[in-house]
């Protein structure tokens, strides 16, 4: 084996560990993993995490399914089940979509710009590690939870953990304590990474990479980042305040000494509501990539689709009081944030459309990546008009904290997020591994997590209509409610079949996939341009580019994108 | 396929026309200075929620002291901490013109100020605990005022901690002109922190005592 970089490029092979390399002991390569700073490693390291944290969380709300298939069932208590859906909820936005959605940004974002890492590489690895032992601390809970006191398990106030629920009286023992702390430090990581991520788009681009030749997928990571930002320390401050008020005698959300059970839901809200576009802008970004390149077209409206992106970002600020209507606010405050939120709806619409234009007249492959796209696209807009809906004060006043509003939010991060990360996941594998993930396997995993998809949240959308409230851990038979949930529960089945698939689908593939070569897609932007898997400093020799399609130029010498732009 | 090293070739030998010209030197914005206006506007979030807690609750507290009958100006320390903004520039800008020097002097001042400003809030919340009874569990204002003027405490505790060892740096010799651009990033953060106290002087000091 070709041992020197220069050989190793000369026979295309630098991304492709050497024999030397595979015989270091396990420790060793383990070692490596642990101190590295190579955005690629902790990219998939967060996206691993993620899956790994994917199934306990999935685990946990197939328990609850399972609780709520027939009426008076007895598998779990009703404190269990509490813990179950608080960390169920917790999870699956700090420990799963938080992780996956930043370790394919970091993955990604330096490859697309023709940058050999992110600007930070340090400060990426500390993210993660703060990420990691955070992610340990929510589980860790079920051990430690009980504390001095010895009361309480995992936390068990739900993912928004109103106060005054998380004050002490209600509260003894540790469990809240690793709800905050777990959090904080998840969060804090999440931040650093969100700097490093908008400094790399802003520093690191390859010659000739201006901002508006730049990814779509780039410029949201840019938007996203933007967000975190500004949307998670409102969380992290109101968890130190918690904190002062749990361990030092303060009384931010002492409501017996004058304090605000209110001031709490508002602060939680201005991170909670941005979070949620935190974890669908991602989605746009890989929408954005993935249905170009199967639908053999150049994105319709690249600078629309960015400028929508931002309008996104800024309006999704200054909505985060519909979580809140039932509250009794005045009415100019509910109508202020109807309108702001119903305003949403106006750059979302015009990046479905735009996705939509996108594949118009094109050559349309459907591959796995687009087939998950395609039901993305629908899904999403459904998402979208139930959002509208909830986002009508007095709708919401009937329908608050019911399962309409479970089915709704589901609609968001399993049928538009969930599903963009699955395309995500068999788009780029075959640049993260060198192998191709299998195509009929991939098939069965999208028809079974789709069929299960609609069976649970359609369903639910009508249990919560007939007025199936959110969060019991048990309801009497006789109120219309049985059959909905029986089927809801069934389809948990058929999702968790699709994620055994993948599982499977995963492992086969490493072990025996077939060969990726650099561009199993035929795509266009930078990251298809090196091996797969990519060396560690990504390209032999810095790329430029000239025009949003650079690999497209390489290509068609004859007809050149840049002629166009 | 071809490597990515390539595409300058192949656009020259196969374009019919040549593509538009890259600006050579291709120069982007400095990782150092992006990096800081970000942790900046992510902090001044952090710090938002802390204002915006201390305001929502002026004028309920259940019990006394309050603000009015406890709080007075520290005119002093804010001159300091204001006045250590402007020798952070005349430093940055000594560096910048390799007069190291000029630079540990005014450096020096900045550190002294910031380490005053700090002995200052000291005094205050000494005299606050032990004569006016005023402690982080007293009231919603004890609650709101310790955490917001702790939290600016802490960060201009961690900006004289940084002076600090630019400082101790800078008497080992360590510190050169090239390291002008570090210098005057670690100056934004100062600033930012003086700019947060304007907002907390007004606050706490003007809005609440009415």
């Amino acid at each position: 084996m070709a041992g020197s970089i220069e050989e190793r490029i000369a026979l295309g092979r630098e991304g492709i560990a050497t024999a030397a390399e595979l015989a270091q002991p396990l420790a060793g390569r383990l070692h490596e993993w642990i101190i590295t700073v190579d955005h690629k490693r902790l990219g998939l390291m967060y996206i691993g995490g993620g899956l790994f944290y994917f199934m306990v969380a999935g685990l946990q709300a197939s328990t609850i399914r399972l609780q709520l298939a027939v009426p008076n069932a007895g598998i779990v208590s009703p404190q269990v089940f509490n813990r179950l859906l608080t960390l169920h909820g917790t999870a699956m936005v700090f420990l799963v979509g938080m992780p996956i959605l930043i370790g394919f940004f970091n993955y990604l974002v330096p490859l697309m710009i023709g940058a050999r890492d992110l600007a930070f590489p340090r400060l990426n690895s500390f993210g993660y590690w703060l990420w990691f032992f955070g992610a340990l601390l929510l589980y860790f809970s079920y051990i430690g939870g009980g504390g001095l006191q010895g009361m309480g398990s995992a936390p068990a106030v739900g993912w928004f953990a109103y106060a005054p629920l998380t004050e002490t009286p209600f509260s003894r023992g540790n469990s809240t304590d690793y709800w905050i702390l777990s959090i904080f430090l998840t969060s804090v990581g999440s931040t650093a990474t969100a700097i490093n991520l908008i400094t790399t788009a802003f520093t690191m681009r390859c010659p000739g990479m201006t901002l508006n030749k730049m990814p779509v997928l780039v410029w949201l990571a840019v938007v996203d980042a933007g967000l975190m930002l500004v949307a998670l320390p409102p969380l992290s401050a109101a968890q130190v305040m918690l904190l002062l008020d749990r361990y030092m005698g303060a009384h931010f959300f002492d409501t017996q000494a004058g304090g605000s059970a209110l001031l709490w839901q508002h602060f939680f809200w201005i991170f909670g509501h941005p979070e949620v576009y935190v974890l669908v802008i991602p989605a746009f970004a890989f929408a954005s990539e993935i249905i170009p390149v199967f639908s053999r077209k150049v994105i319709f409206g690249y600078e629309v689709m960015v400028a929508a992106s931002c309008a996104i970002g800024f309006i999704s600020l200054g909505v985060w009081a519909h979580h809140m209507f039932s509250v009794g606010m005045t009415p100019a405050g509910n109508a202020f944030f109807v309108t702001s939120t119903m305003l949403v709806g106006i750059p979302t619409g015009i990046k479905i459309f735009n996705w939509l234009a996108t594949m118009w007249g094109g050559r349309i492959r459907l591959r796995v990546p687009m087939l998950f796209s395609i039901a993305f696209l629908f899904q999403f807009l459904i998402s979208g008009l139930t959002g509208i809906m909830l986002a009508v004060a007095p709708f919401d006043w009937q329908l608050t904290d019911t399962y309409f509003v479970v089915a709704h939010f589901h609609y968001v991060l399993i049928g538009a997020i969930l599903f963009m990360i699955f395309a995500a996941v068999y788009y780029w594998f075959p640049k993260a591994t060198g192998k191709m993930l299998d195509e009929r396997l991939g098939q069965f995993h999208f028809w079974l997590f789709f069929f299960g998809f609609h069976m649970t949240f359609d369903t639910l959308h009508l249990a919560g209509l007939a007025g199936m409230p959110r969060r019991i851990y048990t309801y009497q038979p006789g109120r219309g409610f049985e059959e909905l949930n029986l089927i809801a529960s069934i389809g948990v089945i058929l999702q968790g079949l699709g994620v055994i698939t993948l599982v499977y689908n995963v492992i086969r593939s490493l072990a025996a996939g077939k060969s990726a070569g650099r561009d199993p897609w035929d795509a266009w932007t930078l990251e298809w341009s090196t091996t797969s898997p990519p060396p560690e400093y990504n390209f032999p020799e810095v790329p430029t580019v000239h025009s949003r399609r650079p690999l497209w130029d390489l290509k068609h010498p004859a007809d050149p994108d840049w002629r166009y732009e | 396929m071809s490597s990515a090293g390539e595409f300058r070739i192949g656009a020259i030998t196969h374009g019919i026309d040549a593509p538009p010209p890259i600006a050579d030197p291709w120069v982007l914005p400095s990782r150092g200075r992006a990096g800081m206006i970000a942790l900046i506007i992510t902090d001044s979030t952090f710090f938002l929620i802390f204002v915006a807690a201390y305001v929502f609750y002026i004028g309920k507290s259940l019990t006394p002291p309050y603000p009015r009958e406890v709080l007075s100006y520290p005119i002093l320390n804010t001159i300091c901490l204001l006045s250590s903004s402007l020798t952070i520039v005349v430093a940055a800008r000594a560096l910048h013109q390799g007069a190291i020097r000029r630079f540990a002097v005014w450096w020096f001042f900045t550190l002294a100020l910031g380490v005053e400003f700090l002995i200052g809030t000291g005094r205050e919340w000494h005299r606050l605990i032990y004569q006016a009874g005023l402690t982080l569990r007293t009231n919603l204002f004890g609650t709101t005022y310790y955490s917001l003027v702790g939290l600016h405490a802490l960060h201009v505790t961690i900006g004289a901690s940084a002076i600090a060892l630019v400082m101790g740096l800078t008497w080992s010799g360590a510190v050169t002109q090239k390291h002008a651009e570090r210098i005057e990033v670690l100056s934004w953060y100062w600033h930012f922190v003086d700019a947060v106290w304007v907002v907390v002087f007004v606050t706490v000091y003007v809005i609440s005592t009415r």
